[in-house]
């Protein structure tokens, strides 16, 4: 385990940083992506953990930094459990429903990577909120 | 599969420990077990956020929630709410005193705006006994870069950064190590000085129970720079987690080669090594300090010769104080440009305040020099507790003086405060109201200083004691103006004449209390009367005849039965028997007591 040069210790630092990403990421401001996952009761209950793990799993594989994911309470939408708020920065807030593990996957490669909307998962916002 | 998505920040420092920081974490990690979310969610002990008047402290990461005054068993609510159903606890929230409004972003509280955390960048972030985590946040990156500079250059990028001795002596610390790697010697040793000696400083014990391997790193560029292979760190036993956080740190540097053998395969050895101190304030002077290691008595000696030329063991040696090492690492990773940018123009960077004493945010403060004292003591400190009135903050510890309500805009650095009277020394700051007693408060100090006094010198020795006796004699009233211009005449003269500096600064809180509130001394001198009622000895109660309906409730709770009245006539309380115990005060219902 012994440093013995800059690559060592960068390596190790790289290691390290996974782990401790989610606590710069939440102390940043600059154009972090939100995500948002409903885990109210109803979002539990249809599955909103394994969405949730799937979504950070996900941006692992895919290395992205930027990205804060963080469980909410109910978003209101228990129809369409469970739920996922993105904020991309410079772009309106969009909800997906019924977003399973592959959903949660492809929010991730598709729409937060590439801007490419999910049409079919979209929900539409029925309520203004406070 | 689950993957670790939120970490609990629970604040380990000395503060929250005492207030149950410890339960909190198992009782946090047990209900995780319980409710199956261990592999979810990790619980991170982690070094002092400052916020101490409200801790102990709980921050939600990535979620960036601020939970203050968390007990054990508030453990269930953050759980249950909070991480399984991303419901913020509202309770649990900070309520910022003007607006009284709940926050739950701890970079918008007026406690944290205007505070710029260098060299406690680390504390509250990083697990400080975990070293990975120190290196997932760029730790030992500088000492990797320095390895490969000529000592020449690095020892440049440190003057030109313009960091000085953050221990209060304020000396250029690139111009210290400058002249210790020129010294010619076999062996040099570069200490670290955490005996932090101040009564009510506890800047140097946060960083070091926060982040050590700052300390540890900084220690190796330094070495590297003046050419010491050894290092020794001097901390005071009454500091046991820091202790004990320093030598888990110590063993896993050495474990991944950071400390020992060829460091970073450049062939520069060093490691270093804890020495106990035994709480001795005079241990803190650098001098003093070496004789300590060296198994002597800590009693100081003359320099020259500095111990940059002779110090520990007659080699050359550096002493410097752990909150100037904990800036070394961010200097050469943001370079000397950068932290010259901060601050005022001959004193560069931010320090750390223990702010303490009537203020409503007590905790740890690190702030950008040339920020007021208005702005620390009103806007981060919150203001005076109770809406009492200000009277006066002192600052620098035993060593340092008060200074009043016409100088809080003042820009803090080395040479402004020492231009009023006072000193920044290590980072002490004890705030003032109108029921303090500044007679009172200069005879606290000099106490400190005789009982600390090695001994080695007259002035110091006699001196302080004398000057004691004098303002003990004022305080029960028996004080004439011949002590108050002998009080003045010796402080002077032990300032001249003291071997170091403990004895040279001993008498400034005299001196200062003197300048700015003599019309207390006089008061207590010349009739006998302390108005804060801090002197018991001469605080007397008298009864106003007006609102006096003479229930006899304060006669009855009299304790040395001084209150004499008939029931329905006006009382009196003999003035020569009061032992001016309040109990009177207290009784009376309709404000006819007169406290003094």
């Amino acid at each position: 385990m012994a440093i013995k040069s800059l690559e060592d210790l960068k390596r190790i630092r790289e290691e390290s940083q996974k782990k401790v990403n989610l606590r710069e990421t939440g102390e940043s401001t600059d154009d972090i992506v939100e995500l948002m996952v409903g885990m109210a009761t109803c979002g539990i209950a249809a599955g909103a953990r394994e969405t949730l793990s799937a979504l950070l799993d996900e941006t692992e594989k895919q290395e992205l930094t930027n990205i804060r994911i963080v469980q909410v309470g109910c978003l209101g939408y228990c129809h369409s459990e469970p739920t996922v708020q993105v904020n991309l920065p410079g772009h309106e807030p969009i909800i997906f429903g019924k977003v399973d593990d592959k959903r949660a996957r492809e929010i991730i490669t598709r729409y937060v990577m590439h801007n490419e909307m999910l049409e079919d998962s979209v929900v539409i916002n029925t309520f203004v909120k406070a | 599969m689950a993957k670790i998505r939120t970490h609990l920040m629970v604040c380990g420092g000395t503060g929250c420990i005492s207030s149950g920081a410890d339960t909190l974490i198992t009782e946090l990690e047990n209900i995780l077990v319980q409710k199956g979310y261990d592999k979810e969610v990790k619980v991170v002990k982690t070094g002092c956020f400052g916020f101490c008047g409200q801790g102990p402290i709980v921050k939600v990461h990535p979620d960036n929630v601020f939970y203050v005054q968390v007990q054990a068993a508030d453990a269930k609510d953050i759980i249950e709410e909070h991480v399984i159903k991303g419901r913020h606890v509202d309770r649990l929230l900070y309520v910022e005193p003007i607006e009284n409004q709940k926050m739950d972003l701890h970079r918008d509280m007026p406690f944290y705006k205007k505070q710029l955390r260098i060299a406690l960048r680390n504390c509250g972030m990083i697990d400080p006994e975990n070293i990975t985590e120190y290196i997932a946040f760029r730790g030992y990156e500088a000492l990797a870069n320095v390895l490969t500079m000529k000592r020449e250059d690095a020892v440049k990028v440190v003057k030109d950064s313009g960091l000085r001795g953050r221990g209060g002596g304020g000396f250029s610390t690139g111009m210290k190590w400058e002249l210790t790697m020129r010294s010619p010697g076999d062996q040099k040793y570069i200490i670290c000085n955490a005996d932090e000696g101040d009564p009510g400083a506890f800047m140097d014990r946060s960083i070091l129970e926060g982040d050590p391997h700052s300390v540890l790193e900084a220690m190796a560029i330094g070495g590297y720079i003046i050419g010491a292979t050894k290092g020794i760190i001097y901390i005071r036993a009454e500091y046991p987690l820091a202790i004990h956080r320093l030598e888990v740190a110590i063993a896993q540097a050495r474990e991944y080669g950071l400390l020992g053998k060829d460091l970073f395969g450049s062939g520069f050895d060093f490691d270093i090594e804890i020495k106990l101190g035994a709480g001795a304030f005079v241990c803190g002077e650098e001098t003093a300090l070496i004789h300590s290691v060296e198994g002597k008595r800590g009693e100081p000696t003359k320099k020259p010769p500095f111990p940059s030329e002779s110090g520990y063991l007659n080699k050359p040696t550096c002493v410097n104080n752990v909150e100037t090492f904990a800036n070394i690492a961010p200097i050469f990773l943001n370079g000397a440009e950068w932290f010259a940018s901060i601050g005022t123009e001959k004193s560069k960077g931010t320090k750390v305040f223990a702010l303490a004493g009537k203020v409503n945010n007590v905790g740890l403060v690190e702030v950008p020099m040339g920020t007021t004292l208005r702005e620390i003591i009103y806007e981060i400190g919150g203001g005076i507790q109770n809406d009492r009135a200000f009277k006066a903050v002192q600052t620098g510890g035993p060593s340092g003086g008060v200074i009043t309500v016409a100088d809080l805009d003042t820009p803090i650095d080395y040479d402004s405060l020492k231009a009023i009277g006072s000193m920044m020394g290590s980072g002490g700051m004890i705030v003032m109201d109108e029921d303090n007693c500044m007679v009172d408060i200069a005879k606290f100090y000099l106490d400190f200083t005789k009982d600390e006094s090695c001994g080695k010198c007259t002035p110091c020795r006699v001196g302080t004691k004398r000057m004691l006796e004098i303002l003990e004699r004022i305080t029960e009233g028996h004080g004439t103006a011949e002590d108050l211009d002998n009080l003045q005449a010796l402080a002077y003269m032990i300032k001249d004449s003291a071997l170091c500096g403990l004895g040279q600064t001993a008498p400034n809180p005299v001196l200062s209390t003197m300048k700015y509130f003599r019309e207390e001394y006089e008061n207590h001198v010349f009739n006998k009367r302390c108005a804060t009622g801090s002197c018991k000895a001469l605080a007397k109660y008298s009864i106003i005849a007006d609102k006096c309906i003479g229930c006899t409730a304060c006669a009855r709770v009299c304790p040395v039965n001084c209150i004499s009245g008939k029931v329905k006539e006006v009382h009196v309380i003999d003035q020569d028997k009061c032992i001016g115990c309040g109990a009177c005060f207290n009784a009376c219902k309709f404000s006819a007591v007169l406290k003094p």
